[in-house]
Protein backbone atom coordinates (compact mmCIF):
# COMPACT_ATOMS: atom_id res chain seq x y z
CA UNK A 1 0.00 0.00 0.00
CA UNK A 2 1.57 3.25 -0.95
CA UNK A 3 1.46 6.50 1.03
CA UNK A 4 0.49 9.95 0.37
CA UNK A 5 4.37 10.55 0.37
CA UNK A 6 4.77 8.93 -2.64
CA UNK A 7 1.99 10.05 -4.94
CA UNK A 8 2.44 13.33 -3.75
CA UNK A 9 4.73 15.90 -5.58
CA UNK A 10 7.17 16.77 -2.75
CA UNK A 11 9.69 19.72 -1.93
CA UNK A 12 12.88 17.95 -0.28
CA UNK A 13 15.40 20.31 1.72
CA UNK A 14 18.31 19.73 4.00
CA UNK A 15 18.96 22.08 6.29
CA UNK A 16 23.05 22.18 7.27
CA UNK A 17 22.06 20.02 10.30
CA UNK A 18 22.50 17.30 8.14
CA UNK A 19 18.36 16.13 8.27
CA UNK A 20 16.20 16.63 5.10
CA UNK A 21 12.38 17.13 4.98
CA UNK A 22 9.88 17.06 2.87
CA UNK A 23 6.51 19.30 2.37
CA UNK A 24 4.29 18.38 0.11
CA UNK A 25 3.30 20.65 -3.04
CA UNK A 26 -0.36 22.31 -3.90
CA UNK A 27 -1.03 20.97 -7.30
CA UNK A 28 -3.16 23.01 -9.78
CA UNK A 29 -6.16 22.26 -8.78
CA UNK A 30 -6.81 23.22 -4.88
CA UNK A 31 -4.91 26.60 -6.02
CA UNK A 32 -7.47 27.24 -8.90
CA UNK A 33 -10.16 26.34 -6.16
CA UNK A 34 -8.86 28.60 -3.77
CA UNK A 35 -8.24 31.52 -6.38
CA UNK A 36 -12.07 30.95 -6.93
CA UNK A 37 -12.70 31.51 -3.15
CA UNK A 38 -10.05 34.41 -3.28
CA UNK A 39 -12.56 35.93 -6.17
CA UNK A 40 -15.66 35.45 -4.33
CA UNK A 41 -13.76 37.28 -1.46
CA UNK A 42 -12.64 40.14 -3.52
CA UNK A 43 -16.21 40.72 -4.77
CA UNK A 44 -17.51 40.90 -1.62
CA UNK A 45 -14.56 43.19 -0.23
CA UNK A 46 -15.21 45.77 -3.26
CA UNK A 47 -19.10 45.38 -2.89
CA UNK A 48 -18.07 46.83 1.03
CA UNK A 49 -15.93 49.17 -0.79
CA UNK A 50 -18.53 50.81 -3.53
CA UNK A 51 -20.61 51.17 -0.21
CA UNK A 52 -18.30 53.04 1.58
CA UNK A 53 -16.82 55.30 -1.11
CA UNK A 54 -20.38 55.73 -2.07
CA UNK A 55 -21.58 57.37 1.48
CA UNK A 56 -18.13 59.47 1.13
CA UNK A 57 -19.60 60.61 -2.56
CA UNK A 58 -22.59 61.83 -0.84
CA UNK A 59 -19.86 64.69 0.98
CA UNK A 60 -18.14 64.52 -2.53
CA UNK A 61 -19.48 63.06 -6.08
CA UNK A 62 -15.53 63.41 -7.38
CA UNK A 63 -13.83 62.11 -4.10
CA UNK A 64 -15.88 59.03 -3.84
CA UNK A 65 -15.55 57.86 -7.44
CA UNK A 66 -11.20 58.40 -7.17
CA UNK A 67 -12.18 56.25 -4.23
CA UNK A 68 -13.77 53.30 -6.12
CA UNK A 69 -11.46 53.55 -8.83
CA UNK A 70 -8.13 53.76 -6.04
CA UNK A 71 -9.81 51.12 -3.90
CA UNK A 72 -10.61 48.92 -7.03
CA UNK A 73 -6.96 48.64 -8.61
CA UNK A 74 -5.63 48.53 -5.07
CA UNK A 75 -7.46 45.52 -4.31
CA UNK A 76 -6.95 43.75 -7.61
CA UNK A 77 -3.37 44.21 -7.23
CA UNK A 78 -3.17 44.43 -3.74
CA UNK A 79 -5.45 41.59 -1.74
CA UNK A 80 -2.93 38.38 -2.61
CA UNK A 81 0.48 40.76 -1.40
CA UNK A 82 -1.28 41.95 1.68
CA UNK A 83 -3.20 38.84 2.78
CA UNK A 84 0.43 36.41 2.10
CA UNK A 85 2.53 39.27 4.36
CA UNK A 86 -0.07 39.59 7.13
CA UNK A 87 -0.94 35.91 7.24
CA UNK A 88 1.68 33.88 7.36
CA UNK A 89 1.77 33.06 3.42
CA UNK A 90 -1.73 33.00 3.11
CA UNK A 91 -5.16 34.41 1.51
CA UNK A 92 -8.51 33.58 2.80
CA UNK A 93 -8.89 30.84 -0.44
CA UNK A 94 -5.56 29.32 0.56
CA UNK A 95 -6.69 29.13 4.09
CA UNK A 96 -9.98 27.50 3.28
CA UNK A 97 -7.97 24.92 1.44
CA UNK A 98 -5.22 24.48 3.70
CA UNK A 99 -2.12 25.59 1.31
CA UNK A 100 0.31 28.40 2.02
CA UNK A 101 3.11 30.24 -0.19
CA UNK A 102 6.73 29.79 1.32
CA UNK A 103 9.99 30.27 -0.25
CA UNK A 104 10.96 27.94 -2.08
CA UNK A 105 14.41 27.14 0.02
CA UNK A 106 12.36 26.58 3.14
CA UNK A 107 13.43 29.85 4.52
CA UNK A 108 11.37 32.98 5.71
CA UNK A 109 9.15 34.52 3.14
CA UNK A 110 10.63 37.94 2.24
CA UNK A 111 8.21 40.55 1.50
CA UNK A 112 9.86 41.18 -1.74
CA UNK A 113 9.04 37.53 -2.92
CA UNK A 114 5.21 37.93 -1.85
CA UNK A 115 4.77 41.55 -4.00
CA UNK A 116 6.78 40.03 -7.12
CA UNK A 117 4.74 37.01 -7.30
CA UNK A 118 1.61 38.63 -7.08
CA UNK A 119 2.78 41.17 -9.83
CA UNK A 120 3.57 39.13 -12.06
CA UNK A 121 0.71 37.20 -11.90
CA UNK A 122 -0.76 39.28 -15.24
CA UNK A 123 1.64 37.52 -16.80
CA UNK A 124 0.83 34.30 -15.38
CA UNK A 125 -2.88 34.97 -16.38
CA UNK A 126 -2.00 35.66 -20.16
CA UNK A 127 -4.05 35.35 -22.65
CA UNK A 128 -6.76 34.77 -20.35
CA UNK A 129 -8.16 32.31 -17.49
CA UNK A 130 -4.59 32.05 -16.17
CA UNK A 131 -3.73 29.36 -19.25
CA UNK A 132 0.18 30.16 -18.74
CA UNK A 133 0.76 30.20 -15.33
CA UNK A 134 -1.79 26.72 -14.81
CA UNK A 135 0.61 24.78 -17.80
CA UNK A 136 4.08 26.17 -16.20
CA UNK A 137 1.99 24.82 -12.79
CA UNK A 138 0.98 21.62 -14.42
CA UNK A 139 4.49 21.19 -15.86
CA UNK A 140 6.91 22.47 -13.13
CA UNK A 141 8.56 20.04 -11.25
CA UNK A 142 7.30 22.29 -8.44
CA UNK A 143 3.85 23.05 -9.61
CA UNK A 144 5.14 26.65 -10.13
CA UNK A 145 3.68 29.24 -11.80
CA UNK A 146 5.73 32.21 -13.62
CA UNK A 147 5.69 34.45 -10.72
CA UNK A 148 6.24 31.84 -8.50
CA UNK A 149 9.29 30.87 -10.31
CA UNK A 150 10.62 34.70 -10.27
CA UNK A 151 9.74 34.96 -6.99
CA UNK A 152 11.61 31.78 -5.85
CA UNK A 153 8.02 30.68 -4.03
CA UNK A 154 6.19 27.06 -3.87
CA UNK A 155 2.45 26.78 -2.49
CA UNK A 156 2.78 23.86 0.05
CA UNK A 157 0.06 22.28 1.95
CA UNK A 158 -0.35 22.99 5.56
CA UNK A 159 0.36 20.35 8.03
CA UNK A 160 -0.86 20.22 11.07
CA UNK A 161 0.95 20.39 13.91
CA UNK A 162 -0.14 18.26 16.62
CA UNK A 163 2.13 15.61 18.03
CA UNK A 164 0.60 12.37 17.59
CA UNK A 165 -0.61 10.22 20.78
CA UNK A 166 0.95 7.16 20.31
CA UNK A 167 0.72 6.21 23.55
CA UNK A 168 -2.77 6.05 23.54
CA UNK A 169 -3.31 3.41 20.55
CA UNK A 170 -3.55 0.38 23.41
CA UNK A 171 -6.30 2.82 24.91
CA UNK A 172 -6.08 1.15 28.45
CA UNK A 173 -6.73 -2.75 27.43
CA UNK A 174 -5.20 -5.14 28.17
CA UNK A 175 -2.38 -7.08 25.84
CA UNK A 176 -2.74 -10.68 25.87
CA UNK A 177 -0.23 -11.31 23.56
CA UNK A 178 2.47 -10.11 26.43
CA UNK A 179 2.11 -13.40 28.31
CA UNK A 180 4.17 -15.20 25.82
CA UNK A 181 7.55 -13.36 25.81
CA UNK A 182 8.94 -15.78 23.14
CA UNK A 183 6.44 -15.58 20.68
CA UNK A 184 6.25 -11.57 20.43
CA UNK A 185 9.82 -12.06 20.16
CA UNK A 186 8.97 -14.27 17.11
CA UNK A 187 6.52 -11.79 15.84
CA UNK A 188 9.14 -8.98 16.20
CA UNK A 189 11.43 -10.93 13.84
CA UNK A 190 8.77 -12.02 11.54
CA UNK A 191 7.16 -8.49 10.75
CA UNK A 192 8.70 -6.54 8.30
CA UNK A 193 9.59 -2.65 9.82
CA UNK A 194 6.97 -1.69 7.28
CA UNK A 195 3.94 -3.72 7.93
CA UNK A 196 4.69 -2.57 11.41
CA UNK A 197 4.75 0.80 10.00
CA UNK A 198 1.31 0.41 8.13
CA UNK A 199 -0.47 -1.39 11.01
CA UNK A 200 0.45 1.64 13.12
CA UNK A 201 -1.00 3.84 10.32
CA UNK A 202 -4.56 1.40 10.44
CA UNK A 203 -4.45 2.45 14.25
CA UNK A 204 -3.68 6.00 14.60
CA UNK A 205 -6.17 6.89 11.12
CA UNK A 206 -9.09 4.15 11.60
CA UNK A 207 -11.28 6.92 12.31
CA UNK A 208 -11.00 8.61 9.14
CA UNK A 209 -11.94 5.42 7.28
CA UNK A 210 -15.35 4.70 6.30
CA UNK A 211 -16.33 1.41 8.81
CA UNK A 212 -16.62 -1.03 5.67
CA UNK A 213 -12.93 -0.48 5.44
CA UNK A 214 -11.93 -0.31 8.66
CA UNK A 215 -13.19 -4.09 9.13
CA UNK A 216 -11.59 -5.56 5.72
CA UNK A 217 -8.38 -3.67 6.41
CA UNK A 218 -7.92 -5.08 9.85
CA UNK A 219 -9.54 -8.13 8.73
CA UNK A 220 -6.85 -8.11 6.05
CA UNK A 221 -3.58 -7.12 8.42
CA UNK A 222 -4.87 -9.96 11.60
CA UNK A 223 -4.45 -12.61 8.94
CA UNK A 224 -1.32 -11.75 7.79
CA UNK A 225 0.25 -11.79 10.95
CA UNK A 226 -1.70 -14.67 12.35
CA UNK A 227 0.22 -16.88 9.22
CA UNK A 228 3.55 -15.60 10.52
CA UNK A 229 3.25 -16.01 14.59
CA UNK A 230 0.43 -18.73 16.03
CA UNK A 231 -0.80 -17.56 19.51
CA UNK A 232 -2.62 -20.22 21.68
CA UNK A 233 -5.88 -20.12 21.39
CA UNK A 234 -6.82 -19.34 24.27
CA UNK A 235 -4.69 -15.82 24.28
CA UNK A 236 -6.71 -15.27 20.60
CA UNK A 237 -10.12 -16.24 21.68
CA UNK A 238 -12.64 -13.41 21.81
CA UNK A 239 -9.98 -10.47 19.93
CA UNK A 240 -11.32 -8.87 17.46
CA UNK A 241 -9.32 -8.56 14.24
CA UNK A 242 -8.84 -4.56 15.78
CA UNK A 243 -8.05 -6.16 18.81
CA UNK A 244 -5.32 -8.46 17.32
CA UNK A 245 -3.84 -6.22 15.52
CA UNK A 246 -3.41 -3.61 18.29
CA UNK A 247 -1.81 -6.18 20.50
CA UNK A 248 0.51 -7.19 17.71
CA UNK A 249 1.59 -2.88 17.29
CA UNK A 250 2.05 -2.84 20.97
CA UNK A 251 4.31 -6.16 21.38
CA UNK A 252 5.97 -4.27 18.37
CA UNK A 253 6.52 -1.12 19.29
CA UNK A 254 6.70 -1.47 23.43
CA UNK A 255 10.01 -1.50 24.41
CA UNK A 256 11.63 -4.78 25.02
CA UNK A 257 11.13 -5.78 28.34
CA UNK A 258 8.52 -2.95 30.08
CA UNK A 259 5.58 -4.89 31.51
CA UNK B 1 14.94 -1.46 13.98
CA UNK B 2 12.07 -0.10 15.36
CA UNK B 3 12.41 2.24 18.66
CA UNK B 4 10.13 2.79 21.18
CA UNK B 5 7.40 5.17 20.19
CA UNK B 6 5.49 5.80 22.78
CA UNK B 7 8.39 6.73 25.22
CA UNK B 8 10.30 8.65 22.43
CA UNK B 9 7.11 10.78 21.97
CA UNK B 10 6.55 11.08 26.07
CA UNK B 11 10.65 12.39 26.47
CA UNK B 12 10.60 14.72 23.56
CA UNK B 13 7.04 16.06 23.35
CA UNK B 14 8.03 19.22 25.81
CA UNK B 15 11.09 20.06 23.85
CA UNK B 16 8.82 20.15 20.61
CA UNK B 17 6.00 22.33 22.36
CA UNK B 18 8.80 24.61 23.83
CA UNK B 19 10.53 24.57 20.37
CA UNK B 20 7.04 26.06 19.33
CA UNK B 21 6.58 28.12 21.68
CA UNK B 22 10.07 29.72 20.99
CA UNK B 23 9.15 30.13 17.12
CA UNK B 24 5.55 31.45 18.05
CA UNK B 25 7.77 33.78 20.31
CA UNK B 26 9.81 34.93 16.96
CA UNK B 27 7.03 34.94 14.78
CA UNK B 28 5.05 37.40 16.73
CA UNK B 29 8.54 39.12 17.81
CA UNK B 30 7.67 38.64 21.88
CA UNK B 31 11.22 36.42 21.56
CA UNK B 32 14.51 38.33 20.67
CA UNK B 33 17.21 36.25 19.06
CA UNK B 34 19.83 38.95 20.20
CA UNK B 35 20.02 37.90 23.51
CA UNK B 36 22.57 35.17 22.95
CA UNK B 37 21.67 32.78 25.94
CA UNK B 38 17.78 32.79 24.23
CA UNK B 39 19.00 32.01 20.44
CA UNK B 40 21.62 29.47 22.10
CA UNK B 41 18.54 28.04 23.88
CA UNK B 42 16.29 28.15 20.66
CA UNK B 43 18.95 26.65 18.48
CA UNK B 44 19.56 23.62 20.67
CA UNK B 45 15.89 22.71 20.91
CA UNK B 46 15.93 22.74 16.97
CA UNK B 47 18.87 20.74 16.84
CA UNK B 48 16.91 18.33 19.14
CA UNK B 49 14.08 17.92 16.91
CA UNK B 50 16.01 17.61 13.93
CA UNK B 51 18.11 14.70 15.70
CA UNK B 52 14.60 12.94 16.37
CA UNK B 53 13.43 13.76 13.19
CA UNK B 54 17.14 11.62 11.73
CA UNK B 55 15.82 9.20 14.49
CA UNK B 56 12.16 8.55 13.73
CA UNK B 57 13.39 8.34 9.82
CA UNK B 58 15.98 5.48 10.27
CA UNK B 59 13.25 4.04 12.69
CA UNK B 60 10.70 3.75 9.66
CA UNK B 61 8.26 5.24 12.37
CA UNK B 62 4.44 6.56 12.31
CA UNK B 63 3.95 8.61 9.07
CA UNK B 64 2.06 11.04 11.46
CA UNK B 65 4.80 11.63 13.68
CA UNK B 66 7.33 11.88 10.81
CA UNK B 67 4.93 14.70 9.31
CA UNK B 68 4.98 16.18 12.30
CA UNK B 69 8.76 16.63 13.20
CA UNK B 70 9.23 17.23 9.52
CA UNK B 71 6.76 20.75 9.66
CA UNK B 72 7.87 21.51 13.01
CA UNK B 73 12.05 21.10 11.65
CA UNK B 74 10.66 23.26 8.13
CA UNK B 75 9.44 25.79 10.57
CA UNK B 76 12.22 26.35 12.66
CA UNK B 77 14.54 26.01 9.82
CA UNK B 78 12.23 28.82 8.29
CA UNK B 79 12.62 31.39 11.53
CA UNK B 80 16.33 30.23 12.66
CA UNK B 81 18.64 30.63 8.89
CA UNK B 82 16.62 33.19 7.50
CA UNK B 83 18.23 36.81 7.74
CA UNK B 84 15.67 39.33 6.33
CA UNK B 85 13.45 40.60 9.60
CA UNK B 86 9.79 40.91 9.92
CA UNK B 87 7.53 43.42 7.60
CA UNK B 88 6.72 45.40 10.65
CA UNK B 89 10.09 46.32 10.96
CA UNK B 90 10.09 48.12 7.22
CA UNK B 91 11.10 51.75 7.35
CA UNK B 92 9.27 53.28 4.40
CA UNK B 93 11.43 56.47 4.77
CA UNK B 94 14.33 54.60 5.04
CA UNK B 95 13.31 52.41 1.49
CA UNK B 96 12.61 55.50 -0.37
CA UNK B 97 15.10 58.09 -0.09
CA UNK B 98 18.11 55.24 0.42
CA UNK B 99 16.94 52.32 -1.04
CA UNK B 100 15.34 53.25 -3.83
CA UNK B 101 18.13 55.28 -5.49
CA UNK B 102 20.47 52.79 -4.25
CA UNK B 103 18.59 50.28 -6.39
CA UNK B 104 17.66 52.40 -8.88
CA UNK B 105 21.95 53.41 -9.63
CA UNK B 106 22.98 49.71 -9.06
CA UNK B 107 20.91 48.44 -12.12
CA UNK B 108 21.31 52.08 -14.10
CA UNK B 109 22.52 49.60 -17.00
CA UNK B 110 18.62 48.88 -17.50
CA UNK B 111 17.62 52.05 -17.16
CA UNK B 112 19.78 53.13 -19.89
CA UNK B 113 18.58 50.30 -22.40
CA UNK B 114 15.00 51.97 -21.15
CA UNK B 115 15.73 54.82 -22.28
CA UNK B 116 17.27 53.97 -25.32
CA UNK B 117 14.21 51.91 -26.55
CA UNK B 118 11.86 55.17 -25.61
CA UNK B 119 13.90 57.14 -27.66
CA UNK B 120 14.25 54.96 -30.99
CA UNK B 121 10.51 54.99 -30.73
CA UNK B 122 10.46 58.81 -30.22
CA UNK B 123 12.73 58.41 -33.97
CA UNK B 124 10.05 56.15 -35.45
CA UNK B 125 7.35 58.62 -33.98
CA UNK B 126 8.82 61.62 -35.95
CA UNK B 127 9.96 59.83 -38.88
CA UNK B 128 6.18 58.93 -39.03
CA UNK B 129 4.82 62.22 -38.38
CA UNK B 130 6.48 63.89 -40.87
CA UNK B 131 6.43 60.98 -43.35
CA UNK B 132 3.01 61.61 -44.56
CA UNK B 133 -0.86 62.44 -43.36
CA UNK B 134 -1.06 58.74 -42.87
CA UNK B 135 1.72 58.37 -40.72
CA UNK B 136 0.32 60.95 -38.66
CA UNK B 137 -3.25 59.33 -38.40
CA UNK B 138 -1.20 55.87 -37.02
CA UNK B 139 1.31 57.13 -34.23
CA UNK B 140 -1.59 59.62 -32.70
CA UNK B 141 -4.70 56.84 -32.95
CA UNK B 142 -4.24 56.34 -29.12
CA UNK B 143 -5.76 60.03 -28.72
CA UNK B 144 -7.99 61.00 -31.54
CA UNK B 145 -8.66 64.19 -29.65
CA UNK B 146 -4.89 65.00 -30.84
CA UNK B 147 -5.08 63.33 -34.29
CA UNK B 148 -8.34 65.14 -35.32
CA UNK B 149 -6.94 68.48 -34.52
CA UNK B 150 -3.55 70.34 -35.36
CA UNK B 151 -1.78 71.69 -32.21
CA UNK B 152 -2.64 75.23 -32.81
CA UNK B 153 -6.31 74.07 -32.63
CA UNK B 154 -5.85 72.63 -29.39
CA UNK B 155 -3.49 75.42 -28.08
CA UNK B 156 -6.14 78.03 -28.91
CA UNK B 157 -9.24 75.48 -27.22
CA UNK B 158 -7.30 75.26 -24.32
CA UNK B 159 -6.46 78.52 -23.95
CA UNK B 160 -10.24 80.20 -24.72
CA UNK B 161 -11.59 77.10 -21.94
CA UNK B 162 -15.22 78.69 -20.95
CA UNK B 163 -15.87 78.79 -17.48
CA UNK B 164 -18.43 76.24 -17.74
CA UNK B 165 -15.72 73.64 -19.15
CA UNK B 166 -13.25 74.49 -16.38
CA UNK B 167 -16.12 74.22 -13.44
CA UNK B 168 -16.49 70.43 -15.07
CA UNK B 169 -13.18 69.61 -14.61
CA UNK B 170 -12.99 71.39 -11.19
CA UNK B 171 -16.08 69.05 -10.45
CA UNK B 172 -13.90 65.62 -11.23
CA UNK B 173 -10.25 66.26 -10.74
CA UNK B 174 -9.90 63.80 -7.97
CA UNK B 175 -11.04 60.45 -9.62
CA UNK B 176 -9.26 61.90 -13.04
CA UNK B 177 -6.71 62.00 -10.96
CA UNK B 178 -7.02 58.88 -9.43
CA UNK B 179 -7.47 57.10 -12.83
CA UNK B 180 -4.20 58.61 -14.04
CA UNK B 181 -2.36 56.72 -11.20
CA UNK B 182 -4.47 53.35 -11.43
CA UNK B 183 -3.59 53.25 -15.35
CA UNK B 184 -0.08 54.28 -15.09
CA UNK B 185 0.66 52.00 -12.41
CA UNK B 186 -0.82 49.29 -14.04
CA UNK B 187 1.50 50.11 -17.38
CA UNK B 188 4.86 50.55 -15.10
CA UNK B 189 3.61 46.79 -13.51
CA UNK B 190 3.30 45.61 -17.30
CA UNK B 191 6.74 46.50 -18.24
CA UNK B 192 8.02 44.93 -15.60
CA UNK B 193 6.38 41.52 -15.69
CA UNK B 194 6.86 41.46 -19.58
CA UNK B 195 10.14 41.17 -18.39
CA UNK B 196 9.23 37.14 -17.92
CA UNK B 197 9.13 37.29 -21.95
CA UNK B 198 13.33 37.82 -22.24
CA UNK B 199 12.61 41.21 -22.14
CA UNK B 200 10.76 41.56 -25.67
CA UNK B 201 7.49 42.29 -24.33
CA UNK B 202 8.81 45.14 -22.21
CA UNK B 203 11.17 46.21 -25.14
CA UNK B 204 7.66 46.50 -27.38
CA UNK B 205 6.01 48.14 -24.72
CA UNK B 206 9.11 51.18 -24.16
CA UNK B 207 9.09 51.69 -28.36
CA UNK B 208 5.80 51.62 -28.89
CA UNK B 209 5.56 54.43 -25.54
CA UNK B 210 8.33 56.04 -27.69
CA UNK B 211 6.54 55.82 -30.89
CA UNK B 212 3.41 57.54 -29.43
CA UNK B 213 5.25 60.38 -27.08
CA UNK B 214 8.11 61.09 -30.24
CA UNK B 215 5.09 62.03 -32.76
CA UNK B 216 3.40 64.37 -30.01
CA UNK B 217 5.87 65.79 -29.14
CA UNK B 218 7.38 66.54 -33.32
CA UNK B 219 3.44 67.37 -34.30
CA UNK B 220 3.15 70.13 -31.34
CA UNK B 221 7.25 71.28 -32.25
CA UNK B 222 6.55 71.52 -36.09
CA UNK B 223 2.80 73.65 -35.16
CA UNK B 224 5.16 75.98 -33.28
CA UNK B 225 4.15 75.01 -30.05
CA UNK B 226 6.91 74.45 -27.99
CA UNK B 227 6.40 76.52 -25.00
CA UNK B 228 2.73 75.17 -24.68
CA UNK B 229 4.08 71.52 -25.32
CA UNK B 230 6.48 71.80 -22.48
CA UNK B 231 4.34 73.37 -20.11
CA UNK B 232 1.63 70.87 -20.66
CA UNK B 233 3.79 67.88 -20.27
CA UNK B 234 6.74 69.10 -17.68
CA UNK B 235 4.97 69.20 -14.62
CA UNK B 236 3.68 65.46 -14.39
CA UNK B 237 5.90 63.89 -17.06
CA UNK B 238 8.97 64.76 -15.48
CA UNK B 239 7.98 62.29 -13.00
CA UNK B 240 5.83 59.91 -15.03
CA UNK B 241 7.99 59.52 -17.89
CA UNK B 242 11.13 58.73 -15.87
CA UNK B 243 8.72 56.21 -13.57
CA UNK B 244 7.25 54.13 -16.87
CA UNK B 245 11.31 54.33 -17.95
CA UNK B 246 12.05 52.96 -14.58
CA UNK B 247 8.94 49.87 -15.01
CA UNK B 248 11.29 49.29 -17.73
CA UNK B 249 14.20 49.22 -16.28
CA UNK B 250 12.91 46.32 -13.68
CA UNK B 251 11.52 44.70 -16.83
CA UNK B 252 15.55 44.00 -17.61
CA UNK B 253 16.73 43.47 -14.69
CA UNK B 254 14.03 40.66 -14.63
CA UNK B 255 14.64 39.78 -18.50
CA UNK B 256 18.85 39.28 -17.80
CA UNK B 257 18.17 37.39 -14.45
CA UNK B 258 15.89 34.79 -16.70
CA UNK B 259 18.85 34.93 -19.62
CA UNK B 260 21.34 34.50 -17.13
CA UNK B 261 23.77 37.00 -19.25
CA UNK B 262 26.77 37.48 -17.72
CA UNK B 263 26.69 35.34 -14.66
CA UNK B 264 27.75 31.42 -13.83
CA UNK B 265 24.88 31.09 -11.46
CA UNK B 266 21.70 28.94 -11.78
CA UNK B 267 18.77 30.59 -12.70
CA UNK B 268 16.63 30.26 -9.41
CA UNK B 269 19.53 32.15 -7.67
CA UNK B 270 19.68 34.58 -10.22
CA UNK B 271 16.18 34.98 -9.73
CA UNK B 272 16.88 35.19 -5.81
CA UNK B 273 19.23 37.85 -5.99
CA UNK B 274 16.94 40.41 -8.25
CA UNK B 275 13.72 39.84 -6.60
CA UNK B 276 14.42 42.70 -3.74
CA UNK B 277 15.53 44.82 -6.52
CA UNK B 278 12.03 44.53 -8.57
CA UNK B 279 10.07 44.95 -5.52
CA UNK B 280 12.47 47.86 -4.66
CA UNK B 281 11.90 49.56 -8.11
CA UNK B 282 7.96 49.26 -8.79
CA UNK B 283 7.38 50.69 -5.42
CA UNK B 284 9.14 53.22 -5.98
CA UNK B 285 7.26 54.12 -9.83
CA UNK B 286 4.11 53.89 -7.79
CA UNK B 287 5.30 56.12 -5.53
CA UNK B 288 6.49 58.37 -8.75
CA UNK B 289 3.59 57.90 -10.22
CA UNK B 290 1.18 59.03 -7.07
CA UNK B 291 2.79 62.23 -7.41
CA UNK B 292 2.45 62.64 -11.16
CA UNK B 293 -0.91 61.55 -11.28
CA UNK B 294 -1.70 64.19 -8.11
CA UNK B 295 0.59 66.78 -10.89
CA UNK B 296 -1.61 66.16 -13.91
CA UNK B 297 -5.10 66.26 -12.51
CA UNK B 298 -4.33 69.75 -10.48
CA UNK B 299 -1.57 71.74 -11.90
CA UNK B 300 -0.87 70.40 -15.95
CA UNK B 301 -4.72 71.29 -17.15
CA UNK B 302 -4.72 74.45 -16.40
CA UNK B 303 -2.77 76.85 -19.24
CA UNK B 304 -2.32 80.25 -19.78
CA UNK B 305 -3.94 82.75 -18.87
CA UNK B 306 -5.25 80.88 -15.66
CA UNK B 307 -1.60 79.43 -15.02
CA UNK B 308 1.49 81.44 -16.63
CA UNK B 309 3.56 79.16 -19.07
CA UNK B 310 6.70 80.17 -17.49
CA UNK B 311 5.50 78.68 -14.25
CA UNK B 312 4.52 75.46 -15.24
CA UNK B 313 8.47 74.95 -16.87
CA UNK B 314 10.23 76.34 -14.39
CA UNK B 315 7.88 73.87 -11.51
CA UNK B 316 8.39 70.87 -14.38
CA UNK B 317 12.16 71.39 -14.75
CA UNK B 318 12.79 71.68 -11.24
CA UNK B 319 10.69 68.60 -10.54
CA UNK B 320 13.10 66.77 -13.41
CA UNK B 321 16.22 68.39 -11.51
CA UNK B 322 15.33 67.46 -8.26
CA UNK B 323 14.42 63.85 -9.17
CA UNK B 324 17.55 63.11 -11.14
CA UNK B 325 19.04 64.59 -8.24
CA UNK B 326 17.70 62.26 -6.11
CA UNK B 327 18.09 59.35 -8.02
CA UNK B 328 21.92 59.70 -8.87
CA UNK B 329 22.86 60.93 -5.53
CA UNK B 330 20.24 59.63 -2.86
CA UNK B 331 22.05 57.31 -0.30
CA UNK B 332 25.03 57.60 -1.69
CA UNK B 333 26.09 59.27 1.71
CA UNK B 334 27.57 56.39 3.53
CA UNK B 335 26.69 53.44 0.83
CA UNK B 336 30.17 52.18 0.95
CA UNK B 337 29.81 51.24 4.73
CA UNK B 338 26.45 50.01 4.55
CA UNK B 339 28.03 47.34 1.38
CA UNK B 340 31.18 46.44 3.99
CA UNK B 341 30.59 43.15 5.39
Amino acid sequence: MSTPRSTTAMLHISTPEGVTFSLPLAGPVPRAVALMVDYAVMMLIMKALMMATGLLAVVSHDAGLAGQVLSQFILSFGYGSICELLFNGQTLGKRVLGIRVMDERGLRLRPSQVIIRNLLRIVDMLPMFYAVGGVFCLFSRRSQRLGDLAAGTVVVRTVKMTAPDIAGIMGGKYNSFRQHPHLEARLRQKITPDEAQLALAALVRHEELETQAVVKLFAEMAARFRAKVKFPDETEFGLSDEQYVRNVVDSLYRRAGKV
Amino acid sequence: MIIDLARFVEKERPHWKALEKALDGIQSQTLDLSDLKESRRVLALFQRACSDLARVGQANAEPELRIYLEALVARGYGEIHSAQTYVSRFRPLHWFLRIFPQTFRRQVWAFYLSVTLTAVGMLVGGILLVADSDGRQVALSPFPHVANQTPSERVADEEKAERSKLEMFEERKTSFSAGLMANNIGVSIKAMALGLTWGVGTALLLFYNGVILGAVCLDYMLDGQTVFLLGWLLPHGSFEIPAILIGGQAGFVLARALIGWGTRDGIRSRLRIVVPDLATLIGGVALMLVWAGIVEAFFSQYHAPILPYWVKITFGSGELCLLTAFLWLGGAKGQNKEAAP
